[in-house]
């Protein structure tokens, strides 16, 4: 039986695209989050994968209704966070915590580490007493692996990795049951990176947390997590298990994307089948039409991938896939095929 | 021994500002690139890689930074020259992309016109035969519709465009040695396999040499002929990449190689990660940088600094290095 912690329906967010001088008339959207469904079980880490732009982390933010969702649902625990309001809504965000990509930029520089901690504690009303909440700290730096006298010091006085520490420490204090992570070591040198994420794997062990890892880094999404969704311009194009996600890519996209990722090894390098996609990423402000992804995809047909947008649907146990032609592509029925590179002009909005 | 393309003898550069400790961001470096090598640079963040190129490069503030050592291209000595004499160097022989197109290209100038200069100046091109050749560049390194791109400014192109063209920038005097910089680390995974396809594409089967500088080793395996790891401003091993990778002998590459989550990789499979961070390092006068994170270390470490010698057809830094099984088959043969 599975037991879902947090529930995605339908979920939509549109940017609008404001223009004028008083910048009152919107000329159109940017289609951020476009219709995802997903479902984060209890205790398991949820990994989501996609290139920069394609809603990763608006659709975090969305999930912990840091932004206001355009349409669809987002269930935590059983609860519709859109019922939610004032109060109620605070409290239930207690138990959804985030991490940040850049620790620097998201921890207060002019907090001491102790009162980085504490904040959290006191608007939650979990600051019992001096004696008990310096217990609770110190409890909270062994679990993230921090020295006690970290408590008086400042984050600019540490390290990336001990800054990420921090950011990580910050986000338990508060005792949640989800923490969503946005990239949380693609700021990290790379001999860093490994002590971050076993720590992240311990505290789940720990404290038996749901994570939502968003990064756009394979390697990392994949050794982390139980689940991943691969993200393309606003939807998921495909969701699997870990490691069916690595042996059986059926999507296009994901193809090309795992055999995009440089592995560490020249063996491999050397006998690798690379599918090079052409041209750019379009813009989320101008979605292609039928399958987002037909402007790059090697296996594109005739009918159908220009016109009609593909349904996320399950082929096989718990894997699903958002392509026409999946099972032909599977088979072998048909071939990739040479794209013409279309050139996609950078958005001149900036978010 | 014949002589090397570039050669660089113990480069430093020794950055000093008032008031304050001086840095020794490049220490003591010394490697070779043949014609048509690809040479890797590899280490992370702040460990001397772009201080390194820029030193080739002849591009760093002459106040300020110390630079000292030679750095020889064609058996010319580069260090020193004149702000003129480097120009020169630069447009005809030298070309260099760097991570971030965007604040290397001129913002207010069209593209076609940024290559057509360098051909007018560099090759004496006329302006037609210049925009003619621009156009062709571009179709060279990718671009689509090269023709319109030509008046395009570098803020309409997207990233993996724009980097193309500044490969097309630099190609544009068809150098003998194309120093890459982190030339994908601001893009997406798929324009990334793009442009480094193109690299290789573009120096196999040519003489042209390419100094690759990244900080990821996966980049580095699939491209390079030689790899050189660096830490704390050394040069800590050398060896060809399939040496490297599949007998590391250097515990700090041993040690990336074991804490980076392979793609590969079985899941559930541990990752052993080095501990501290480079803020742990000791200074190379006093012992081994890398001795406080060291799994390896011995006494020794801590108060006899670790000389470059040969190891294995490679080059090695380090008093205890990760075992190996012996060589004498290979060296028999
Ligand atoms: N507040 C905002 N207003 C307008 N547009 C926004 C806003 N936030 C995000 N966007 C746009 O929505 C799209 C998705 O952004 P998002 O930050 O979710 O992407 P991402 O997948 O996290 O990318 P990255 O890998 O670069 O972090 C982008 O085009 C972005 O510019
Ligand atoms: N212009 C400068 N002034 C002072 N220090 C510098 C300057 N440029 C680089 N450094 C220092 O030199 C060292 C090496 O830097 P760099 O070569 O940029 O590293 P990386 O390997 O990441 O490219 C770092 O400690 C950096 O802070
Ligand atoms: S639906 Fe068509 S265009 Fe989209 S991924 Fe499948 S084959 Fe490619
Ligand atoms: S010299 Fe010593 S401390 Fe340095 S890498 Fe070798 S064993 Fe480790
Ligand atoms: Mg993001
Ligand atoms: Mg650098």
């Amino acid at each position: 039986m599975s037991d879902a912690l947090v529930t995605i329906e339908d979920l939509k967010i549109h940017f609008p695209i404001k223009r004028g001088i008083v910048l009152d008339r919107t000329i159109g959207y940017v289609y951020a989050v476009d219709g995802v469904d997903l479902r984060i079980e209890r205790g398991a880490t949820y990994g989501l994968v996609g290139e920069s732009g394609c809603g990763k982390t608006t659709l975090g933010r969305g999930l912990l209704r840091l932004v206001e969702p355009t349409g669809g649902r987002v269930v935590f625990d059983g609860t519709d966070l859109s019922t939610l309001k004032g109060e109620q809504l605070r409290t239930i965000r207690r138990r959804m915590q985030m991490v940040f990509q850049d620790p620097l930029s998201s921890l207060d520089p002019r907090q001491s580490v102790e009162s980085l901690l504490v904040e959290g504690m006191r608007a939650h009303g979990l600051d019992k007493g001096k004696q008990q909440t310096h217990q609770r700290l110190k409890e909270l730096l062994a679990a993230v692996g921090l020295p006690e006298n970290a408590l008086r010091k400042y984050p600019h006085e540490f390290s990336g990795g001990q800054r990420q520490r921090i950011g990580i420490a910050r986000a338990l204090a508060v005792e949640p049951d989800l923490i969503v992570a946005d990239e949380p070591v693609s700021a990290l040198d790379v001999s860093v990176q490994a002590q971050v994420l076993n720590l992240l794997e311990e505290l789940q062990d720990e404290f038996g947390l749901t994570y939502l890892v968003i990064a756009h880094d394979l390697a990392v999404v994949r050794h982390i997590s139980d689940r991943i969704g691969v993200m393309y311009l606003g939807s998921l194009v495909e969701e699997a298990s870990s490691d069916e996600l690595y042996q059986e890519p059926l999507h296009p996209y994901t193809k090309a994307l795992l055999s995009a990722i440089p592995v560490p090894d020249p063996v491999v390098e050397d006998n690798r089948e690379q599918i090079l996609l052409a041209g750019d990423l379009p813009s989320p402000a101008a979605p292609p039409s039928g399958c987002r992804f037909h402007t790059r995809c090697p296996w594109r047909q005739e009918t159908l991938c220009d016109t009609d947008r593909p349904a996320l649907r399950e082929i096989g146990e718990g894997h699903r896939v958002a392509c026409h032609y999946a099972e032909d592509i599977l088979a072998g029925r048909i071939s990739p095929h040479e794209v013409e590179p279309e050139v996609v002009q950078p958005d001149i909005v900036v978010s | 021994m014949g002589m090397a393309l570039l050669e660089v003898r113990d480069l430093s550069v020794v950055f000093r500002r008032r008031g304050e400790e001086p840095t020794i961001a490049v220490d003591n470096i010394s490697f070779d690139v043949e014609p048509g090598q690809t040479v890797g640079l590899v280490g992370e963040s702040g460990c001397g890689k772009s201080v390194t190129s820029l030193a080739i490069m002849g591009l760093l503030p002459s106040r300020g930074a110390e630079v000292s050592g030679s750095v020889t291209f064609e058996g010319k000595e580069l260090l020193g020259l004149s702000q003129r004499q480097l120009d020169e160097r630069r447009g005809r022989d030298l070309g260099m992309v760097f991570q971030d197109p965007l604040s290397s290209l001129n913002p207010v100038v069209p593209i076609g016109v940024q290559i057509a200069e360098v051909l007018e100046r560099h090759r004496k091109l006329s302006r037609k035969d210049a925009n003619a050749e621009a156009a062709e560049l571009l179709n060279r390194v990718g671009i689509p519709d090269p023709n319109r791109r030509l008046d395009e400014y570098p803020h309409q192109l997207s990233g993996g465009m724009r980097q193309r063209a500044l490969i097309a920038i630099a190609l544009a005097c068809r150098p003998r040695l194309l120093i890459a910089d982190e030339p994908t680390t601001a893009l997406d995974v798929t324009i990334q396999a793009q442009i480094l396809s193109l690299l290789a594409e573009l120096v196999s089967g040519t003489d042209t040499a390419l100094i690759m500088i990244t900080h990821d080793l996966g980049v580095v395996a699939g491209l390079c002929d030689e790899v050189n790891v660096m830490y704390g401003g050394r040069i800590v091993e050398r060896a060809q990449r399939h040496a490297l990778f599949a007998e590391p002998r250097h515990p700090y590459t041993h040690g990336l190689l074991a804490s980076i989550p392979r793609l590969d990789a079985p899941r559930g499979e541990k990752l052993v990660p080095i501990r501290g961070s480079v803020v742990d390092n000791i200074a190379w006068s006093r012992g081994c940088a890398f001795a406080p994170r060291c799994p390896n270390q011995l006494e020794q470490c801590w108060t006899d600094p670790p000389e470059l010698v040969e190891d294995r057809g490679g080059m090695l830094r380090c008093h205890n290095p990760v075992e190996v099984a012996p060589l004498a088959a290979e060296g028999a043969r």
